[in-house]
């Protein structure tokens, strides 16, 4: 299960966080730090996957932008790499060609269509029209 | 990767840098403001005044009755992001529950992600946001209907469940897929926070899953997963829809927008094979309903693409949950195989975590990539490091636990990480609890400088094993070896290690006789004067102290180290010298607060203090002042400044009680726990679970260490032994010219850089892997095929009485080394494996020729029969060196084309027996000048063993002894090795011994496990193992009785057994034909055919006879066996199987 999905910045700043699992909101930001150190300093040619205490962390490296998913042990990871890919993608569709700044002023978008794809730390969606379809709903409402 | 994954991925990073388009923003927005001051500020200090100011102004803003809705919604967006950065904005959750209410469209759905996000499940202001959701669910807006939806399926008060139920079912109906699907979704959320609420709804559960639209089916399935993993048992009937379902979405049946680059719906596959791994876990029938979609899904996730990979994994986690099926785990052993030896970094994690899950079903699949993990264990990279860590861990055995425990503590060594050296000091712990194994004592006790894990060591220590003279051993080795060091130079200790010490000394220093304990207290006292111990340590250091302390000296020590610190700013220590300083003088107390050698016995500790009651109520009667708590009453009392600023928690009684108890488990118990705030269940060293020494064999004795050196002794010596120089092999066999070849032939693991790496490696493996999979085959099967496929064989003869002929076919495809598979084409490594010579480096020389060379064969009085008999008999019969995993894997010792024949001498049999018929000699193992071969002799009453034992050097062997053992044969010595135990082979020649080998009960295949120990010239004591495998066959002979004497047996016998097997139908008579075959072949005596009906008989060695009844039916043989003895006709059963499927497939023209 899915446990958390953090989207930082190579500086380290959070740019986006979901928790799927309660976390204090005073040990968050520690704990991010934290992980954030773990992926960051690795090497390209490194596994994507790293240790962090009694769970796992998958990353995916985007420009400016690191996606940080924390799971646990019984998670596939290589289908959570690939579910990162697949929520950037949807990002990169609905923001046409989305960049670090979009995600910085757009959150609540992102939020949104991150809420469709998982909930309760499971992949609940993974269709791109799907996915998009209730907020661009809300766009077009908002246009009228 | 895929071209297409390859473009997005190289295009996508231009997409997300910082200045793509600038235009795009509203840059003078207040949340614009705000994120670029954070992104402008330097330091941790800037930021928290930064955002505070923007609390306060969101803090008025919000509470201002003229701000919009949108003005609204842009506060809480801010909101947000300063609860992201870790501030707390609590002041504007109940507006977020009011956007929610009473915003639209935008704005209300970032009024239920506000909530979403700050507000978790028990958040009492959670029941304001039901009646809005109660309204939204009601509305004729789909929009809101499906925010209300979502939001309840992220958080909803579990109470007030039953306000909404009803209205969420409804939604099940609802003609959009999107409300259905999020309707599903609501009640899977149910599910997870109140199972009783929606128990009533299983049926619409159903209709989810059986609903037209693949969004809800899949939404679904979430919550059959999560009711399956709960009672799979309820769910079997479920299976079929299941497999339905995934054999449609791989067969490509759904829309083209569920797919993932060009792979249908990915997740809901895996998703789908985890549901189907639940329901198939120890459940043949079911499992059976899936091996077919399993397969479909192997072959169909062909696709090179990171997804399709994930999938496989899958797939091959559910192959081997499920109840096996030899070809799916062969494609899915291959699978892992393929994962392992890629290239890419995150593929060979997935496949050392996919073998690390395996292993414990078989090992033999480790044994296979040996050489990868060997490798991995060197990588770079330290989380498959980890991995392949964790998988020698799940392979540890009594052989190899020493190399890898010597792995686990060289990684631990390097980290730094504490949850790691937590978990990994656990498995240390474990394996040394369940090989209690000097090797790893001395490690822990004598190097653990290197910040080892001290807690396992200490619950080793006070756990102690099944003999008390054992445990002082080790304990007075532990207080030897503390105590120099501490007199060395204990500053150079690390804190961890110095905790264990004082705990150690303190627990078992009484122990070492004419130790004094004014000593061991002066040496810890010089922990308190160490500038770099922590707190911590010192407690330890006076806690151990205090326990020592006796006698007058001690206290002079006690009391000059209480002036010197009672002026430690540390309340702790203070504490502890308080401590030490009173119970020394009072030598009773002490002796009723920390007794001495109780171990880990816990104390009981009343802490209401309830025993005292009565003294109380005594004391208050006779007029005492009533109780007070401490800190009241010193300040009361005043008398000790020190002591005016303890916190209660720390006063006397209760840290007394409580660090005695702590202090008896070990001293990490108290550290460990506080570190991981209890959010580990497993790795707690604490508590029995993992302490269990039952069972533990006895290995420390008065001498010390036991036995058992010798094992890992032999294990080094194998090493050497099974990877000889290919250079000396080669000189030896005098045919240089044949280097190239042997270059060539080799199917080693890639390049090799230097062969010396390559040999260090080599040992390595052959010392980490030895031992692994069961005892004898470990050579020929190194591919992972024979064994693993005739022991999953044996599990169903016992399961069910039959067997499928698939499983057995490719048994014998994979143990036979030259018939053709029937079934599956090995590939191109596991031929030449097959190909070549079995065991170990030099073959006699009639193994080295073709097995089936006419000369080979002595000429017999009954031909046809015996060649049969025999031939097919090298098939089963191949020895192997046993504990050494190397031999078959080592390339240049297989393929060697090194003829020894010039220097053996070849062995021959004794003239008495020249005439039977017999097997081919086969190698069983050998070395330098030893070589051991060996054949079976058959006679009408008995089969014989006859080992070869020739030497090819110039001296003599001294003190040879061979022994052999088996569990399903009796085995008694013949003829040959006159003396009782010992003996001597003189260079040059060939000693002869022979066995005469008597089935104690039937089974398909018996081994035979041997040892052979000898001395070289003046050489150290040898001794190496070799096995030898004979079948149900070699112990048949025929029952010739007539057909009266056939019906009295029959009737006398029981344990039926009935099976139908393949008739060979060329012949005009089939049933004849048939039977003919299996009298040839197995020896059978056939007693008579009357029409399409014949029956059969034969007899184990001097024993039990086993009837056969045998019918035509419906183009079948239809076959009835009884015996007395219930395993014979399974067995007997199985080698029919065999002959006629060998028959068939044409193996047979090879015996002709």
């Amino acid at each position: 299960m899915i446990k958390f999905v953090l989207m930082v910045n190579r500086q380290g700043q959070t740019r986006l966080s979901r928790y799927y699992q309660p976390v204090e909101l005073r040990r968050r930001a520690a704990m991010e730090a934290d992980v954030v150190r773990g992926c960051l300093y690795r090497k390209k040619e490194e596994c994507s996957f790293v240790e962090y205490k009694d769970f796992k962390l998958v990353y995916r490296h985007y420009a400016s932008l690191y996606v940080v998913v924390g799971i646990t042990e019984s998670e596939n990871e290589l289908s959570v790499y690939e579910l990162v890919h697949n929520f950037v993608e949807i990002l990169d569709k609905y923001f046409s060609r989305v960049s670090e700044l979009d995600i910085m002023f757009n959150m609540d978008k992102v939020h949104i269509i991150l809420d469709e794809m998982i909930q309760n730390g499971h992949v609940v969606e993974t269709n791109h029209t799907r996915i998009l379809a209730p907020l661009t709903a809300l766009d077009t409402l908002a246009h009228s | 990767m895929s071209d297409v994954v390859e473009k997005t991925l190289t295009a996508l990073p231009s997409l997300l840098s910082l200045d793509s388009q600038p235009g795009k923003l509203s840059s003078t927005s207040k949340l614009g403001n705000l994120i670029r001051g954070i992104t402008e500020l330097t330091s941790k200090h800037d930021e928290e005044k930064l955002i505070q100011r923007e609390l306060v102004s969101i803090k008025e803003q919000v509470s201002s009755p003229n701000t919009s809705m949108r003005q609204m919604k842009e506060l809480m967006v801010r909101a947000i992001y300063c609860e992201m950065l870790g501030y707390e904005a609590s002041f504007s959750y109940i507006h977020a529950i009011k956007l929610a209410q009473q915003g639209t469209a935008l704005d209300k759905r970032v009024g239920y992600l506000a909530v979403s996000l700050f507000l978790n499940e028990s958040h009492e202001l959670l029941l304001l946001l039901v009646n809005t959701v109660l309204k939204d669910l009601q509305s004729t807006n789909l929009i809101e209907v499906c925010m209300a939806l979502t939001v309840v399926s992220q958080v909803f008060p579990k109470d007030m469940i039953p306000a909404i139920l009803p209205l969420v079912e409804e939604k099940l109906n609802h003609p959009k897929e999107i409300i259905r699907r999020k309707a599903v979704l609501a009640l899977y959320k149910f599910y997870l926070i109140a199972p009783n609420q929606v128990q009533h709804i299983h049926n619409k559960f159903r209709k989810a899953l059986c609903d037209k639209d693949p969004g809800v089916m899949s939404a679904s399935l979430h919550i059959y997963l999560e009711m399956v993993m709960e009672k799979p048992e309820s769910y079997k009937d479920l299976t079929v829809s299941f497999v339905t379902i995934l054999k449609q979405v791989v067969g490509g049946k759904l829309p083209i927008d569920f797919n993932y680059h060009s792979v249908p719906a990915p997740w809901l596959q895996i998703q789908l094979l985890r549901i189907l791994s639940v329901l198939g876990k120890n459940d043949r029938s079911t499992s059976e309903i899936m091996y077919e979609v399993l397969d479909e899904s192997l072959r169909r996730a062909e696709m090179n693409h990171n997804i399709t990979y994930a999938i496989l994994f899958e797939c091959v986690k559910t192959i081997y949950t499920i109840h096996p099926k030899a070809e799916l785990l062969e494609k899915a052993a291959k699978c892992i195989g393929n994962f392992v030896l890629s290239p890419k970094i995150n593929l060979k994690y997935l496949g050392l975590k996919a073998l690390t899950y395996v292993v414990q079903q078989d090992a033999n699949l480790a044994l296979q990539h040996q050489m990868t993990i060997i490798e991995c264990l060197d990588h770079p990279d330290l989380i498959i490091k980890r991995e392949t860590l964790e998988l020698l861990f799940r392979i540890t055995n009594g052989q190899n636990v020493k190399v890898i425990v010597e792995k686990l503590l060289e990684f631990l060594r390097h980290s730094k990480d504490d949850y790691v050296t937590i978990d990994l000091g656990g498995k240390v712990a474990e394996l040394a609890e369940k090989y209690p194994f000097q090797a790893i004592f001395s490690n822990l006790l004598l190097k653990p400088a290197n910040c080892f894990p001290s807690f396992c060591l200490c619950d080793c220590l006070a756990t102690g094993f099944e003999s008390t003279e054992d445990d002082r051993q080790l304990r007075l080795l532990a207080v030897d070896s503390y105590l120099s060091l501490l007199q060395d130079r204990p500053a150079k200790l690390p804190q961890r290690f110095l905790q264990v010490i004082s705990w150690v000394l303190g627990e078992y220093s009484c122990l070492k006789e004419g130790l004094e304990p004014a000593t061991v207290l002066r040496l810890l006292a010089q922990l308190l004067d160490l500038r770099h111990s922590s707190s911590e340590t010192k407690s330890w250091a006076l806690t151990a102290m205090t326990k020592l302390c006796e006698g007058p000296a001690c206290v002079s020590v006690a009391q000059e180290l209480a002036d010197r610190h009672c002026g430690s700013l540390d309340t702790v220590v203070r504490q502890r010298l308080h401590e030490l300083q009173h119970l020394a003088s009072h030598a009773e107390l002490r002796v009723r607060a920390l007794p001495r050698n109780v171990g880990l016995a816990p104390l009981e500790v009343d802490s209401s203090l309830s025993f005292l009651d009565g003294f109380v109520s005594e004391a208050l009667a006779a007029g005492a002042a009533p109780y007070k708590p401490p800190h009241q009453r010193r300040e009361e009392l005043a008398q000790e400044k020190a002591l005016s600023v303890e916190p209660y928690g720390l006063s006397l009684p209760l840290s007394l009680s409580s660090c005695s108890i702590a202090e008896r488990l070990s001293p990490t118990v108290l550290s460990m726990s506080s570190s991981l705030s209890g959010n580990s269940n497993e790795l707690s060293p604490k508590g029995g679970s993992a302490l269990k020494l039952e069972g533990v064999r006895r290995v420390w004795g008065k001498e010390g260490y036991l036995a058992k050196t010798e094992v890992a002794v032999k294990v080094e010596e194998m090493a050497q032994m099974e990877v000889p120089c290919p250079l000396s092999a080669l000189q030896e066999g005098g045919s240089a010219s044949q280097a190239p070849i042997v270059a060539l032939t080799t199917p080693g693991p890639g390049p090799t850089p230097t062969p010396e790496a390559d040999r260090e490696k080599q040992r390595l493996a052959s010392s980490l892997f030895v031992g692994l999979g069961s005892q004898s085959s470990t050579g020929p099967c190194l591919m992972g095929k024979a064994e693993p496929a005739r022991h999953r064989f044996r599990r169903k003869v016992k399961g069910q009485g039959s067997s499928s002929g698939a499983s057995e076919r490719s048994c014998d495809s994979a143990s036979s080394c030259h018939s053709p598979a029937p079934i599956s084409a090995p590939s191109a490594v596991e031929n030449l494996l097959c190909s070549s010579p079995l065991g170990s480096g030099s073959t006699p020389s009639l193994a080295d020729s073709a097995p089936h060379l006419p000369h080979d064969r002595p000429a017999t009085n009954s031909p046809r029969r015996a060649q049969e008999d025999l031939t097919e008999d090298t098939n089963t019969g191949a020895p192997v060196v046993e504990a050494n995993g190397m031999a078959a894997v080592d390339p240049d010792t297989r393929s060697h084309p090194y003829d020894p024949e010039h220097f053996r001498p070849s062995p021959h049999l004794p003239d008495e027996l020249s005439g039977l018929p017999r097997s081919e000699i086969t190698p069983l193992c050998s070395d330098a000048s030893l070589a051991l071969s060996a054949c079976r002799v058959q006679t009408d009453h008995s089969s014989l063993l006859i080992v070869f034992v020739s030497n090819s050097s110039d001296s003599a062997t001294r003190r040879f002894a061979l022994q052999m053992t088996s569990g399903d044969l009796e085995v008694s010595r013949v003829s040959g090795g006159t003396g009782p135990e010992e003996e001597q082979v003189e260079g040059h020649s060939v000693a002869v011994y022979q066995y005469s080998l008597v089935p104690t009960r039937p089974s398909v295949h018996m081994e035979l496990a041997g040892l052979a120990s000898y001395q070289q010239r003046d050489g150290e004591p040898q001794s190496t193992r070799f096995s030898y495998t004979l079948s149900l066959p070699n112990f048949i002979r025929p029952l010739t009785v007539s057909t009266e004497e056939y019906g009295r047996l029959w009737l006398a016998s029981s344990n039926d057994t009935k099976q139908n097997l393949t008739l060979l139908g060329e012949s005009p008579d089939p049933l004849r034909a048939t039977l003919d075959l299996l009298r040839d072949k197995l020896q059978l005596h056939i007693v008579d055919i009357i029409a399409s009906e014949g029956i059969v008989a034969c007899q184990l060695l001097q024993g039990q006879p086993c009837l056969m009844h045998c019918r035509i039916s419906a183009g079948c043989l239809a076959v009835w066996l009884r015996s007395p003895l219930p395993e014979l006709p399974d067995c007997l059963l199985y080698h029919c199987q065999r002959a006629l499927a060998e028959h068939l497939h044409g193996v047979a023209s090879d015996y002709a």
